[in-house]
């Protein structure tokens, strides 16, 4: 809103897809072909459509998930009922490739697709900045789209305004490198970065989100908004550069492979660093593409016990359920125990000599629903007859939608798009 | 000494594979994280936890190390049963690990 409001933007990206989130609204359109779109794309553009045509701020996002053109219909209908316009909306369309996949095709982590469990429900191929491209150069105020690469997002816009050639995999790289910075919006401002006495970071209550000022080069300023919280520095950019990497020398992305091991970061002024010294080489010519599973069911107890003896009695408590569960054993595909404050994440228990409080914690992959909703009724069970004291059992069951990963040809994948227009 | 002394770190995840990044507060002691913070400290350190290889980057310009550990993630962030299924925390688990800079030659 802020930035829409006074940042003097050309442009404005959300980021809003996770890995998996496309697979979950996959189900959502086979419910209602209208959905299968973020559930907050009305929410947040509403927010900031009235600040973004008033300015001039051109829209660039993946709210479309599953369904980028029922998206684009609802932007317009929000549009309308502002009272905006006029304003050309395109969907990007193009990245669901299920019908292409088959069952042989080699997984990334390994196998083929169809000896990987559970039902293939998704397969979205990473499209890259080359439709949003041609989006802008046909006049696009709004653009949305399911399943692009995150810095695509952001590299779109450099391209179409600087008129980078096809082939400058050296400014792709560099703008690739601005686009990974910006593409977790806070997180390159100071937010998911403090350490109290370590790395300390005021106001993270009211987080400027960053923006980048990008010159004809790809060199920018990321920085953030005067009076907000937060704050950018080499250090915090450095571990935004680093976030999701694998091989620096080989950032692999549908327009570019990145280079990032001679990017420099220098501190221009407070709260502002410039970037510069990203490059590139050619782009794959494969396509990564990620597939969505329906993979049985996902079942969670947990129960809290404290005071005196509290790890003892909470290791009863699983103790009793492993041994009840046991009856469930053709339908637990995967069974978790754990000891939250002591073992759930670190794995290897270290004994605490006076651990005051601790919770139990049961999870468990089913292949039904029923036997994933028996993982937290026999914690709750506990009330009556597990050890004594124990207090605020909670339960869930949820579908799991594993992701998996394939590559597919660049161009047995043909990006389409399709306008909507406010009048 | 121990790493979060000189250094901060970051943890990425994608499928069953986590990165961490470890990044020297100062250039000076990037040396010392070379040659301290090996894939096998970090395996070992994590112990129970990375299953698979561990692979290391170096960008010594950023003073920075990134870590590639494979099958460290439970099967997979959408699958794991971990209550962190990204393994966000692995990277403030490792700043627990312990460096000392090796003596003589």
């Amino acid at each position: 809103m802020a930035l829409a409001e006074h940042g003097k933007l050309g442009y404005l990206v959300f980021e809003c897809l996770a890995e998996r989130t496309i697979a979950l609204a996959v189900r959502a359109k086979r419910d209602d072909p209208e959905k299968g779109y973020d559930p907050l794309l009305q929410e947040r553009l509403s927010a900031v459509l009235p600040a973004a045509t008033a300015n001039k701020v051109k829209i660039i996002s993946n709210m479309g998930a599953a369904n980028p053109v029922a998206a684009a219909r609802a932007a317009a209908t929000i549009a309308g009922k502002l009272g905006l316009g006029p304003l050309k909306i395109a969907a990007i369309t193009g990245d669901d490739v299920l019908a292409e996949i088959s069952g042989a095709n080699p997984l990334l982590e390994g196998g083929t697709v169809a000896e990987w469990p559970g039902e293939l429900i998704a397969a979205n191929a990473y499209l890259g900045a080359e439709p949003i491209v041609q989006a802008l150069a046909e006049g696009a105020d709004i653009i949305l789209t399911g399943r692009v690469a995150d810095p695509s997002l952001f590299l779109a816009p450099m391209i179409h305004e600087f008129g980078w050639p096809a082939d400058d995999w050296q400014r792709f790289g560099q703008g690739t490198v601005v686009g990974h910075l910006l593409e977790c919006a806070g997180q390159v401002s100071g937010g998911y970065f403090a350490d109290p006495g370590f790395k300390d970071v005021p106001g993270l209550a009211n987080l400027g989100f960053p923006f980048a000022d990008v010159d004809a080069n790809g060199q920018a300023i990321i920085s953030k908004l005067p009076g907000s919280g937060g704050c950018i520095t080499t250090a915090t950019c450095k571990e935004q550069l680093l976030y999701e990497l694998h091989d620096p020398s080989a950032y692999l992305t549908p327009d570019v492979t990145a280079d990032f091991r001679n990017v420099r970061l220098e501190e221009r002024a407070p709260d502002q660093v410039a970037v510069s010294g990203g490059s590139g080489t050619a782009r794959p010519e494969q396509l990564k593409v990620t597939l969505g599973y329906h993979e049985g069911y996902f079942g969670e107890g947990q129960i809290s016990y404290a005071g005196p003896g509290c790890v003892p009695r909470a290791n009863l408590a699983l103790s009793i359920v492993e041994e009840r569960l046991k009856r469930l054993a053709g339908e637990i595909i995967e069974l978790r125990l754990d000891l939250i404050g002591v073992n759930a994440i670190a794995s290897i228990a270290r004994p605490l000599a006076e651990q005051t409080e601790v919770r139990a914690r049961i999870a468990a992959r089913t292949r039904t629903p029923q036997a994933a909703a028996w993982i937290g009724r026999e914690v709750e069970a506990l009330y009556t007859n597990g050890p004594a004291g124990g207090g605020g059992v909670t339960q869930s069951v949820r579908p799991v939608v594993a992701a998996a990963s394939t590559s597919i040809a660049r161009e047995r994948v043909t990006p389409r798009i399709h306008w909507e227009i406010v009048s | 000494m121990k790493l979060r002394d000189i250094a901060h770190t970051r943890s990425g995840d994608k499928g069953d594979i986590s990165n961490i990044s470890v990044i020297a507060y100062r250039l000076e002691d990037f040396a010392l994280l070379q040659q301290t913070v090996t894939p096998d400290a970090v395996k070992a350190h994590l112990q129970g936890i990375v299953k698979g290889e561990v692979t290391r980057h170096e960008l010594p310009s950023l003073g920075a190390l990134n870590f590639v550990m494979d099958r460290a993630l439970g099967g997979g962030v959408t699958r794991s049963l971990a209550l962190d299924a990204h393994g966000k925390c692995l990277a403030a688990l490792l700043l627990d690990l312990e460096i000392s800079p090796r003596t003589g030659g």
